[in-house]
């Protein structure tokens, strides 16, 4: 007997898939399916949050199979959170593709395939089995190439094929992995994965303890593949290629979306299957995303062209996702919850950051930063959006991003890791540098005679109202994290009864 | 919501609502743009008004919005916020005023007083904070929305200066996040009290207490200007006259001043920060940084550099006094708070009707102004003198109330400062107003801007420093009467001692 | 040693030198080819690990995940190839162009 509004798990992902046939087969009317599915799903989260609240987490067992054979579609706070980071970034970038694509057919290529991506992302999100994973991964892989490749130019071209070789060597490891840890439990849905392995279930199986050895080998080589997939410094030779020269709403899904979607299979596998003594490992990737941090944000200083400044900003913001990994347990809680509201922030941020990119390509004809220079002032609304974005990218409030990092500083310190705290702390001040060598544009006056007032176009509108999103994260985390707790994806909540009481300890 | 809960939230709206307006109506719509600014701040003060006869009554206004769980975005308006809130809010009205007057035709008008108008609103946060959460999230509002003000005018000059600006105070702003989780951590609350909130805490935490506290007054000290992180205010000097009047008299100077007395008074309390050996060190700091100000003033040739150091200088008055333990010494330092204010506005607006009018940048183009601008150059002088400490001037109730505190406490050399520094602000002020009054002017002003005959420049510019320079004198004869920021400030220093 | 773990064995090679390839060729299509070919491997191991335990039958869900592999292995070698000629006309070169190009 399915719970009562688990449906909607199944409308999650059947909506956009049969809208990408529908977009296929009727181009003509591509636009308004796209419109009409981007609507209804946003209103699938709002119910399912609704829902989710009401009845705790959710599960639909398609055909009524059930694990370990059949599919299961799972749904708690924290796939809530996903879904709701791909439908509020989802649905802008929609309505700005109306703006970015001629009506005519040959654009028409980016709706069924941006669709397909979106019910590629919602069911990886809702999955629980380890094969239904690698089948989303793929075909979220598979439409984010065609997407970049949309473009057409030679760096368009060739950041797919790089994008295309490393999604699909990284999909067979994972494979492989996936046959491995089958091999040893005889389960491939994660629950039962996990009760294979972390339980006093592990000494069930054939040499107790030891038999964990191949288990790891399965396991790493599933997380040697996500970490490239999510391109984790220094496996992300291919996003900055790939993400700066996909047409600008591909770019803001990539950067927002599809890294994302990789991590959050990450965290699955860390928080539901590994087995116990994984400690190094953690600290392994919190170093890593503390190098990216450092890393990619050097290099989006270094960049002469605004795009790549922002993809290369997204492989320093992907460390920040990496840092919780290595908080000690006690506090790792904490520091989920911050990344979680983070993921949030970074994708509609991001998406306000590429619509910026967009409209400056189109409405002045370049978005190198040494052409921006004469030109930048013209375009204050698409600035003006790029600034407020890059509040939250900077983790100053009041945004979103301020609260995310307020979150990662506590656990942080709250676990005496002060190496953490001062990644987060640096990592705002060198995103700070980059950002305002963008905004600082709006404001040269080099002398040239002011160009006549123009009147600011819908594309900017919409990314100025993206980017005012983020500062409206800023004052829903409170409802925002309480639907996160549903199901306890990160176990105890956090704080205790201090977190739910408003006005703090006495 | 109760009125009570309201009104903190209209404060805020009354200056943040025109600026938003402003950003979304065309730069051509002049009379639109002058009708909100002065709208806007006229309701702000008497909002303001109403709510600081209420705070006087005894009534408590508080508004709290939960911005992570177990904390919130808390605006309170305890008597000691009241203080910068009437200041930011009447001086408000005073600059915008002259703004209007000044960038009559200079582009840009609308993103200036869109930013200016959002600057005022986040200073009034800053004031009304009422824990360190909502205190940092107004002091980086504050960093955001004033570097728009400092690049203002576009050129290499002032987007270099726009760079400095924000290295220092989002490196400081930074530096202050971290200080305010490690204490949440530690104290599991930010919530400001009457005498602190941390003096409860194990011995075994003093040590990071004393450590917190120095990364806390680091991260606010920047805004403060205290020597050695002051290097940023010199060079912002390029923005254009009221918004280095704005800086300097009301809100990024005194949002970091007023960071160190709440971290003082109300996070670790005054008592327990001396216990804790906390305060000697800062009010050794505030010495060094008003001799230090002082001293680089003197050399400075460009008027507005000079005022600048005189800034430096006169705004660690409030932190000596501050850091100096003592009912009297408090009440010295807070006054001050209003009094530096008052006065530091009125010399950056004459100055700017100097450049505007005369084009005259340098102190050594003055000689003889005050035959050409008497109005001008009068204000100029009546703060002047005030920040030398001549009574009955309001400089010179700080300063009595400074020494008196000084003595109280057992530490005499503040006497010492005192009157050092007194002698070198008359070694930096008093050579501008003798060349100004005293000295030959040139046969005529190369680029007189004015119209002769008529008023020395337009009463957009005249008005407002003559306010100010009257209120200098007047608050100073009347000091003792009920309302006076004199009055108002001793019944918040009763508030933070043991009685 | 029995003849399955020969199989998996062999898998991994092949696994190995395909990877090298992919690495190392410049040709896009023996990129393209490498890939299908440690897809191969992979497939091996995985067929190869079906019987779980010594005397039981092979279970037939790691041949499920075969097929499917298979599966998009095609689509996405089609795919490829697409990129490729794509690439190829547009630059003369069946290769990569430089990542960098600022």
């Amino acid at each position: 007997m399915p719970q009562p509004g688990a449906a909607l798990l199944v409308v999650a992902v059947l909506l956009p898939v049969s809208a990408a046939a529908a977009c296929f087969l009727a181009p003509r009317l591509a636009r308004g399916i796209a419109v009409a599915v981007a609507l209804g799903l946003a209103s699938v989260v709002v119910l399912l949050a609704v829902e989710l609240v009401a009845h705790g987490p959710l599960e639909y067992r398609v055909g009524g199979w059930g694990a370990p054979l059949g599919i299961d579609l799972r749904a708690d706070g924290l796939t809530l959170f996903m879904l709701l980071a791909a439908a509020l970034t989802g649905l802008p970038i929609t309505v700005y593709g109306l703006a970015y694509f001629p009506a005519s057919a040959a654009a028409g290529g980016f709706w069924p395939l941006w669709m397909l991506l979106w019910g590629a992302l919602n069911a990886l999100f809702l999955s629980g089995d380890a094969f239904n994973l690698y089948v989303t991964l793929e075909l979220m892989g598979l439409s984010a190439v065609v997407l970049v490749a949309l473009a057409g130019s030679v760096d368009a071209l060739g950041g797919a094929m790089r994008y295309l070789l490393m999604t699909l060597t990284a999909s067979l490891i994972y494979l492989l992995g996936v046959g491995l840890l089958y091999h040893q439990t005889g389960v491939l849905d994660l629950n039962l994965l996990g009760a294979a392995l972390q339980g006093g279930a592990a000494d069930a199986l054939q040499g107790g303890a030891a038999a964990l050895g191949p288990a790891w080998v399965a396991l790493g080589l599933m997380c040697a593949a996500l970490l490239v997939k999510s391109a984790l410094f220094p496996l992300h030779f291919w996003l900055p290629p790939a993400h700066s020269s996909a047409p600008v709403p591909v770019s803001a899904a990539l950067s927002g979306l599809v890294v994302k979607a990789t991590v959050y299979l990450l965290l699955r596998l860390w928080l539901d299957v590994m087995p116990p003594g994984k400690e190094d490992l953690g600290t392994a990737l919190g170093v890593l995303g503390a190098a990216a941090i450092v890393w990619g944000s050097v290099q989006a200083l270094r960049q002469s062209e605004l795009k790549l400044l922002v993809a290369y900003s997204t492989v320093a913001q992907l460390g920040y996702l990496f840092l919780p990994f290595a908080v000690e347990a006690a506090h790792a809680g904490v520091a989920w919850r911050g990344a979680a509201y983070f993921v949030l922030c970074h994708a509609l941020a991001k998406t306000a950051m590429f619509m910026t990119v967009g409209n400056l390509q189109k409405l002045g004809g370049s978005a190198r930063l040494g052409e921006l220079r004469h030109v930048a002032r013209q375009f204050p609304v698409s600035l003006a959006a790029f600034g407020i974005a890059g509040i939250t990218i900077i983790g100053l409030p009041p945004s979103g991003g301020f609260l995310a990092k307020w979150l990662l500083l506590q656990a942080s310190i709250g676990a005496g890791q002060w190496w953490l705290a001062v990644v987060v702390l640096a990592g705002g001040l060198l995103s700070a540098a980059y950002v305002f060598r963008v905004v600082g544009l709006a404001f040269v006056e080099d002398g040239s005679e002011s160009a006549p007032a123009r009147r600011s176009s819908a594309a900017e509108w919409i990314t100025l109202a993206v980017a005012l999103g983020t500062l409206a994260l800023g004052f829903t985390a409170p409802p925002m994290l309480r639907v996160l707790e549903v199901g306890s994806p990160f176990g105890e909540p956090f704080g205790g009864a201090l977190l739910w009481e408003p006005g703090g300890a006495p | 919501m109760s009125w009570n809960a309201a009104l903190p939230l209209l404060v805020l709206l009354s200056s943040l609502a025109p600026g938003v307006l402003i950003f979304a109506i065309p730069e051509s719509f002049r009379r639109w743009r002058t009708l909100l600014n002065l709208a806007g701040a006229v309701l702000k003060v008497a909002l303001v008004g109403v709510m600081a006869l209420g705070v006087a009554d005894g009534q408590e206004f508080e508004l709290r919005f939960p911005l992570l769980p177990g904390m919130d975005l808390a605006l309170v308006a305890d008597p000691l916020a009241m203080l910068l809130v009437v200041l930011s809010s009447v001086l408000w009205l005073v600059t915008t005023v002259y703004a209007v007057g000044y960038l009559e035709r200079s582009p840009h008008r609308r993103r200036f007083f869109g930013f200016f108008s959002i600057c005022v609103t986040a200073t009034v946060g800053v004031a009304m904070a009422g824990n360190l959460l909502t205190f940092l999230l107004f002091y980086e509002l504050l960093t955001l929305s004033t570097y728009p003000l400092v690049v203002h005018r576009g050129t290499d000059v002032a987007r270099r200066a726009g760079r400095v600006y924000l290295i220092y105070t989002l490196t400081g702003g930074t530096v202050l996040f971290g200080g305010i989780v490690w204490l949440y951590v530690l104290a599991g609350t930010v919530e400001f009290a009457p005498r602190g909130f941390v003096s409860g805490l194990p011995a075994s935490e003093h040590g990071s207490l004393a450590l917190i506290f120095l990364i806390l007054v680091a991260g606010v000290g920047v805004k403060a200007a205290l020597v050695p992180l002051h290097g940023w205010l010199p060079r912002a000097m390029v923005a254009p006259a009221p918004v280095s009047a704005l800086l300097h008299a009301v809100a990024v100077v005194k949002a970091g001043v007023f960071g160190i007395v709440r971290i003082v008074q109300n996070v670790y309390g005054v008592e327990f920060s001396l216990d804790l050996g906390l305060t000697p060190p800062l009010a050794v700091v505030a010495a060094v940084t008003i001799v230090y100000g002082s001293l680089r003033a003197l050399h400075q040739d460009d008027l507005k550099r000079r005022l600048a150091f005189s800034t430096v200088s006169q705004v660690s008055y409030i932190v000596l006094g501050t850091a100096v333990v003592g009912p009297l010494a408090t009440v010295g330092g807070l006054v001050h708070l209003v009094h530096q204010g008052l006065m530091k506005i009125t010399l950056f607006l004459c100055a700017g009707n100097l450049a505007e009018t005369l084009d005259i940048h340098r102190i050594s183009e003055m000689n003889g102004v005050a035959r050409r601008m008497p109005w001008t150059m009068a204000a100029f002088s009546v703060a002047a003198l005030g920040m030398i400490g001549l009574p009955p001037l309001v400089g010179f109730i700080s300063k009595w109330y400074l020494g008196l505190g000084g003595v109280e406490a057992g530490e005499s050399w503040v006497l010492a400062v005192l009157v050092v520094s007194g002698m070198l602000n008359g070694a930096y002020f008093l050579p501008i107003l003798y060349a100004a009054w005293f000295r030959e002017p040139p046969p005529r002003w190369p680029h007189d801007q004015g119209s002769p005959g008529r008023l020395e420049t337009s009463w957009w510019l005249l008005a407002p420093p003559l306010t100010t320079a009257f209120l200098t004198l007047f608050l100073g004869l009347l000091a003792s009467a009920p309302f006076s920021p004199l009055r108002w400030v001793q019944f918040v220093g009763g508030l933070v001692y043991e009685p | 040693m029995t003849v399955a773990f020969l199989y998996a064995l062999s898998g991994v090679a092949l696994f190995v030198v395909a990877f090298h390839a992919l690495v190392n060729r410049r040709h896009l299509l023996h990129k393209i080819m490498s890939l299908n070919v440690l897809g191969s491997g992979v497939f091996l191991v995985i067929g190869a690990l079906a019987r779980r335990a010594p005397t039981a039958d092979p279970d037939p869900v790691p041949l499920a995940l075969v097929i499917t592999g298979i599966v998009v292995a095609v689509a996405a070698t089609a795919l490829g190839i697409v990129i490729m000629l794509r690439l190829q006309a547009a630059t003369g070169r069946p290769e990569l162009p430089p990542a960098d190009r600022n």
